[in-house]
C-alpha cells in the first residue's frame, strides 16, 4: 500500500461508492415509519394573512400533522423566530408573507399524494400588500416595509456583532469603510471615472435539492438528517427554536449533491422538525426544483463606482456604493454586504476610500451565500472598471493591475499587513497561458470576416470567515489504522481525501488504512462551517494537530515502555526508529495496552482570531488571490460569443492534491461561465418566471471552452497545513469580468450588466454603428 | 409512492422488464414514473431526480440501450424493455472502464450527476466507439454537472474510447 503524501493525487476516498451509484444521498435514505412532508407556499410577494384554516386538511386520510402559525405561536416549547444574523425568519409565516414561495403551512402524511391533497384544502385568506421589488424603491422614504420590526439574535457570529438593521426602513445592513481622505484623493487625481455595474440574482442549482429527514423522540431528543454545509450552525438554531440544549439535537449529514453556499444555515430543517414533533413520527421533506428557487438565491447588486487615478495609472481614490438585494429575510446578507465592502478596492493599493455597502430587504426570495460570497459582486465592478481606466489611459490592462496590485507586506484596506500574496504570480501565469503579449499581433493578422477575437484579464482578493473554530479528533486503532472525526461536509470538494492525506502524511501511513467518518454532530467535534473555502486550512490544520498529538503520545509510550529518551526516537514512513531497532505502531499499541486492543485519541483544535499571533489585526486568517484570463470570439453581426480558452490561476498555498486543485479551479470556471454568460433569475412583479432548469439555463458540455487551463500557484501560507490555503471560491470570481474585458478587447463595447448575452453585445454594436 | 390519501382505488398494471439483465415482474400504477419505480420498488437509487423536467440528465437510465430521462418516462411504457442502471455496470471482475476512467481523471466531484453521465457515455460509446470531441459534446449536452467537471468528463470518455 502506498503511503499517504502531500502534493500527490490519490484516488479519492469517496469515488468508488459514487461511480457505482451506491453512495447514499439524503433523498435515497429511508427511516422506518417516516411520513412525507410538503409545504404550502405564498402565491404573493407581499400579503397579510388574514385567516388560515387547516381543519379540512387535517381530516384527509393519511395526514399525520399540519403546521400553521397557530402551532408555532402557541407552543411554549417553540421559539418561532430564527435566523443566522437577525431573527427575522419564522418556521411558517406568522403575520405576513414576504415573498413568492414563502412557507405558509406544512403537512406531513403517510404518502406524498395525501400531503398534496391536504395542502390543497388549507384555506388561507390573504390581503395583498404593496411589494418592494428593487433596492432603490425599497430605500425610498415611505417605502412599504418588508419587516415592521426585527428581533435581534441573542447570540451570533463574532464578526457580525456590530451589525444592526435600521428600524423603520428596509435597510438590513449598512457597512462603511473609510480610509484616507476621499475629497483630497479625488482632488489629487488626474482623471475620475464613474460607472454603474449591475448583476442579477442567480441560483446555485445544485442537482440535489434541499432535503431533510427529522425525527423527534418523546422527551424532546431531535435527530435530523440534513443537506447542510454547516451542521453545527443548524444544531444551534434548532436547539434555540425548539428550546433544548445542543446535546439534544443530532445533525447527520450524508454526502451532499453539491452546495456552493446554498446549503449553509437552516433551510428546511425547522419545518421538518416541527412536522415530526407534531406527527410523533419521522418526516422526510424533499424540495422540488421550483421550491429551491424560493429558498435561496445569490444577491443581485447595483454597484456605483467612482475612481480617481493619476495619468500614470496609479489608483488614488475610490468612492463606491454597493446595493445588494437580500430579499425578504436577512439570512447571511449582512456578512455578504461586509465582504463586498471590504473588497470594493479589489486587490489594489488605494489610499483614499469611501465604501458604503448596503444589504436591502425586498419582497423577493432570500439571497444568501453563493460561492464567491459578495466578492463576485464587487469584483464585477472593480475588474470591469480597471479595464475602462486602462483603455482611457491607453495602458495595458495587465500593466495597470501589476502597478497597483498587492504584493507581500502591503496593507489591506483594514490597515492590516497581507502575507503570502501570490497576485503577481497568478496574473503572470494566466497571461502566459492565453498568450497575452500576442494579442495585438493576432488582431492585425485576423481575417476580415465578422468574427473578432479578444482577450481579457481579471483578478481578485477574498477573505475567509474569521474568527472561526475547527476541532478534530483522530483515533489510532489497535492495528495502527486511523479514524478521523471531522465535521467537514463532503459536498464534492474532496475534503475526505484531503484530510486523510494530511493525517496520513503526519503519521506516515497508507491512505487505505484511514477512514474519515461521516458527519454526525453526536460523534464529530465542533466545526463552524464547510464554506468560505475554509476547510483545507482550518479542518486540515486541526486534523494535522490531532495526528501530531498521536505522534507525541506514541513517543511518550516508547520512551516509557522501551526506556529510550524521547530525543532518540524518530518517525519515518509509519515506523518508529530507535537507536537499536525499528518498531511498528501496532507493536507499540500492543506494548501500551498489553493486548491487541486499545485506542489512542489525538485532539486537534484550530481557533482563528481577529488578531494574529503577533497581535496584529487579522480580518481574515489568510487571503485568497486569484486571476483569470479569457479568450473569446465575438461575431459582430450577431453578438454571439464563443469562449475559446479560459485560464484560471489561484494561489493555493500548497496543492495537497494537484488533481483536486485543478478540479476546483476548472469547476469554478464553469460555474463562472454560467454566471457570466446566461444565468439570471427573471421576475415579473415579484413572481419568478423561470424557477426551473429549462428556463434557468445551466452551463453544459457544449458551453465549455475548448480549453480550460487550471493553474495552481503555490505561495505557502505561514499557518496553513503544509502551507495550504483554501481554493473553492477564488477561481469563480474573475470569470465574468475577464470575459467582459475580452469582449471589449474584441469588439470595443463595454457590457456593464450581467449576464453578457449576445443580444446585449449586438445592441451595443448597433448603437456604435448608429443604428439604434 | 402509493396513494394512501386518495380515496379512489387505482388500478395497477403488471409489467415485466429486464433490469440489469434480471427478468422482473412489477406492479405499477399507470402514472408511476420509471425513475420512481427503480428507486422505490427496486431500491436502485443510483439514478437521481434533479430537474424533474427531462433536461438535467441526473435520472438517466438506458432503455434498450438508449439513454432516457427516467423522471419523464412512464414505467408502463418500459414494459417488455431492458433497463440498465448504474448498479448493473461492471461485473464481478471489476468496474466498467468508464467508471474506472471517471475516477482516474477526476470526472466527478459531488457525484450526483455521475450515474447519468456514465450511462449516457456508455450509450454513446456503444453507438460510436470512437466519437469526436464534437460528438461527445453533442451527445452529453443533456447532462448537467454543476460542479463543472466537463473537461475531466471529456478526458475520461476519450481515454476509454481510445481503448475501444
Amino acid at each position: 500500500m502506498e503511503l499517504a503524501d502531500i502534493g500527490k493525487t490519490f484516488r479519492r476516498l469517496d469515488y468508488e461508492t459514487k461511480v457505482t451509484g451506491k453512495a447514499q444521498y439524503l433523498a435515497d435514505m429511508i427511516v422506518p415509519g417516516m411520513g412525507h412532508g410538503k409545504i404550502l407556499r405564498s402565491p404573493y410577494p407581499h400579503a397579510r394573512i388574514k385567516k388560515i384554516d387547516a381543519a379540512k386538511a387535517a381530516r384527509v386520510a393519511g395526514v399525520m400533522a399540519v403546521i400553521t402559525r397557530d402551532d408555532i405561536l402557541h407552543d411554549a416549547g417553540i421559539e418561532p423566530y430564527y435566523g443566522p444574523v437577525f431573527k427575522d425568519q419564522t418556521i411558517v409565516a406568522v403575520e405576513k408573507v414576504r415573498h413568492v414561495g414563502d412557507p405558509v403551512a406544512a403537512v406531513a402524511a403517510l404518502s406524498i399524494d395525501a400531503a398534496e391533497e391536504a395542502l390543497r384544502l388549507i384555506e388561507v385568506e390573504y390581503e395583498e400588500l404593496p411589494a418592494v421589488l428593487d433596492v432603490h424603491q425599497a430605500l425610498k422614504p415611505g417605502a412599504t416595509l418588508v419587516h415592521e420590526s426585527i428581533k435581534l439574535p441573542t447570540s451570533g457570529f463574532a464578526d457580525l456583532a456590530e451589525i444592526k438593521p435600521v428600524e423603520g426602513t428596509n435597510l438590513c445592513t449598512h457597512f462603511k469603510l473609510n480610509r484616507g481622505n476621499i475629497e483630497r484623493g479625488f482632488a489629487e487625481s488626474d482623471r475620475i471615472f464613474e460607472d454603474t455595474f449591475t448583476l442579477p440574482a442567480t441560483q446555485h442549482s445544485f442537482l440535489e435539492t434541499h432535503a431533510c429527514i427529522a425525527s423527534v423522540e418523546p422527551g424532546g431528543r431531535i435527530t435530523v438528517w440534513a443537506t447542510t454545509q454547516n451542521p453545527f450552525v443548524v444544531r444551534t438554531q434548532l436547539a434555540n427554536i425548539f428550546k433544548v440544549p445542543v446535546a439534544k439535537v443530532r445533525v447527520i449529514v450524508p454526502y451532499l449533491g453539491g452546495g456552493y453556499g446554498g446549503k449553509v444555515y437552516p433551510k428546511v430543517e425547522p419545518i421538518a422538525v416541527a412536522l415530526a414533533q407534531k406527527a410523533g413520527r419521522p418526516v422526510r421533506l424533499v424540495l422540488s426544483r421550483e421550491e429551491v428557487f424560493y429558498t435561496i438565491t445569490k444577491h443581485a447588486a447595483v454597484i456605483r463606482m467612482k475612481t480617481g487615478v493619476k495619468n500614470d495609472g496609479t489608483l488614488v481614490a475610490r468612492e463606491c456604493e454597493i446595493h445588494l438585494d437580500t430579499g425578504a429575510y436577512a439570512e447571511i446578507g449582512p456578512r455578504v454586504a461586509k465582504k463586498s465592502g471590504y473588497t470594493a478596492a479589489g486587490p489594489y493599493r488605494i489610499p483614499n476610500l469611501k465604501i458604503d455597502s448596503y444589504s436591502v430587504y425586498t419582497n423577493k426570495p432570500p439571497a444568501g451565500a453563493f460561492r464567491g460570497f459578495g466578492v463576485s459582486q464587487s469584483a464585477w465592478a472593480v475588474e470591469s472598471q480597471m479595464d475602462i481606466i486602462a483603455a482611457a489611459l491607453n495602458m495595458d490592462p495587465l500593466a495597470i493591475r501589476l502597478k497597483n496590485g498587492y504584493v507581500n507586506g502591503d496593507k489591506f484596506v483594514t490597515e492590516e499587513t497581507l502575507h503570502s500574496v501570490g497576485l503577481k504570480e497568478c496574473l503572470d501565469e494566466v497571461s502566459k497561458s492565453i498568450g497575452w503579449g500576442d494579442r495585438d499581433a493576432e488582431k492585425k493578422a485576423s481575417k476580415g470576416d465578422s468574427v473578432r477575437r479578444g482577450k481579457g484579464l481579471a483578478c481578485m482578493i477574498k477573505a475567509t470567515i474569521t474568527p472561526s473554530v475547527s476541532c478534530a479528533v483522530v483515533k489510532m486503532n489497535e492495528d495502527a489504522s486511523l479514524s478521523i472525526y471531522a465535521g467537514t461536509v463532503e459536498m464534492g470538494q474532496g475534503s475526505e481525501t484531503t484530510l486523510a492525506q494530511i493525517a496520513g502524511k503526519e503519521l506516515g501511513i497508507p491512505l487505505q488504512t484511514i477512514q474519515v467518518l461521516g458527519v454526525d454532530t453526536d460523534v464529530v467535534p465542533y466545526d463552524l462551517t464547510t464554506s468560505s473555502s475554509r476547510s483545507t486550512f482550518h479542518m486540515g490544520k486541526a486534523v494535522q494537530l490531532a495526528a501530531q498529538d498521536i505522534v507525541r503520545q506514541l513517543k511518550q509510550i516508547v520512551a516509557k515502555e522501551y526506556g529510550v529518551p524521547e530525543d532518540k526516537i524518530s518517525f519515518a514512513d509509519g515506523k518508529i526508529r530507535l537507536p537499536e531497532t525499528v518498531l511498528d505502531y501496532s507493536e507499540v499499541m500492543f506494548k501500551r495496552f498489553g493486548m491487541q486492543g486499545g485506542t489512542l485519541v489525538g485532539d486537534g483544535q484550530l481557533k482563528t482570531s481577529v488578531k494574529d499571533e503577533f497581535g496584529e489585526k487579522s480580518t481574515s486568517a489568510f487571503w485568497f488571490l486569484a486571476a483569470g484570463a479569457a479568450e473569446v470570439e465575438v461575431d459582430v453581426e450577431t453578438g454571439k460569443i464563443r469562449l475559446v480558452k479560459y485560464a484560471s490561476a489561484v494561489d493555493v498555498g500548497k496543492a495537497i492534491s494537484p488533481l483536486g486543485c485543478r478540479q476546483q479551479l476548472a469547476g469554478a470556471a464553469i460555474t463562472g461561465i454560467g454566471q457570466a454568460m446566461f444565468e439570471e433569475i427573471a421576475y415579473d412583479n415579484g413572481q419568478l418566471i423561470n424557477p426551473n432548469l429549462v428556463d434557468y439555463v445551466l452551463p453544459s458540455l457544449g458551453d465549455m471552452p475548448a480549453v480550460i487551463d487550471p493553474i495552481a500557484i503555490e505561495i505557502p501560507d505561514r499557518n496553513g497545513p503544509f502551507g495550504a490555503k483554501g481554493i473553492g471560491e477564488s477561481g469563480l470570481i474573475p470569470v465574468a469580468p475577464a470575459i467582459a474585458n475580452a469582449v471589449f478587447d474584441a469588439v470595443g463595447v463595454r457590457i456593464k450588466d450581467l449576464p453578457i448575452k449576445a443580444e446585449k453585445i449586438y445592441l451595443a454594436l448597433e448603437a456604435v454603428r448608429g443604428k439604434v | 409512492m402509493s396513494g394512501a390519501g386518495a380515496s379512489a382505488k387505482v388500478m395497477k398494471k403488471t409489467i415485466s422488464l429486464r433490469v440489469n439483465g434480471v427478468q422482473r415482474s412489477l406492479e405499477v400504477e399507470p402514472r408511476t414514473m420509471l425513475l420512481d419505480m427503480v428507486r422505490e420498488q427496486l431500491g436502485l437509487t443510483g439514478a437521481k431526480l434533479g430537474c424533474d423536467m427531462q433536461v438535467c440528465g441526473a435520472c438517466t437510465l438506458l432503455l434498450d440501450g438508449k439513454p432516457v430521462s427516467a423522471c419523464s418516462v412512464l414505467a408502463v411504457d418500459a414494459d417488455g424493455a431492458a433497463v440498465q442502471t448504474i448498479e448493473g455496470l461492471g461485473d464481478k471482475y471489476g468496474l466498467h472502464p468508464l467508471q474506472e476512467a471517471f475516477m482516474e481523471f477526476g470526472a466527478l466531484q459531488c457525484g450526483y450527476c455521475t450515474s447519468g453521465f456514465v450511462l449516457t457515455a456508455k450509450a454513446l460509446l456503444d453507438e460510436c466507439p470512437k466519437p469526436s470531441d464534437e460528438q461527445i459534446r453533442d451527445y452529453l449536452a443533456g447532462n448537467f454537472c454543476r460542479c463543472g467537471c466537463y473537461q475531466e468528463i471529456m478526458q475520461a470518455i476519450k481515454a476509454v474510447s481510445g481503448k475501444a
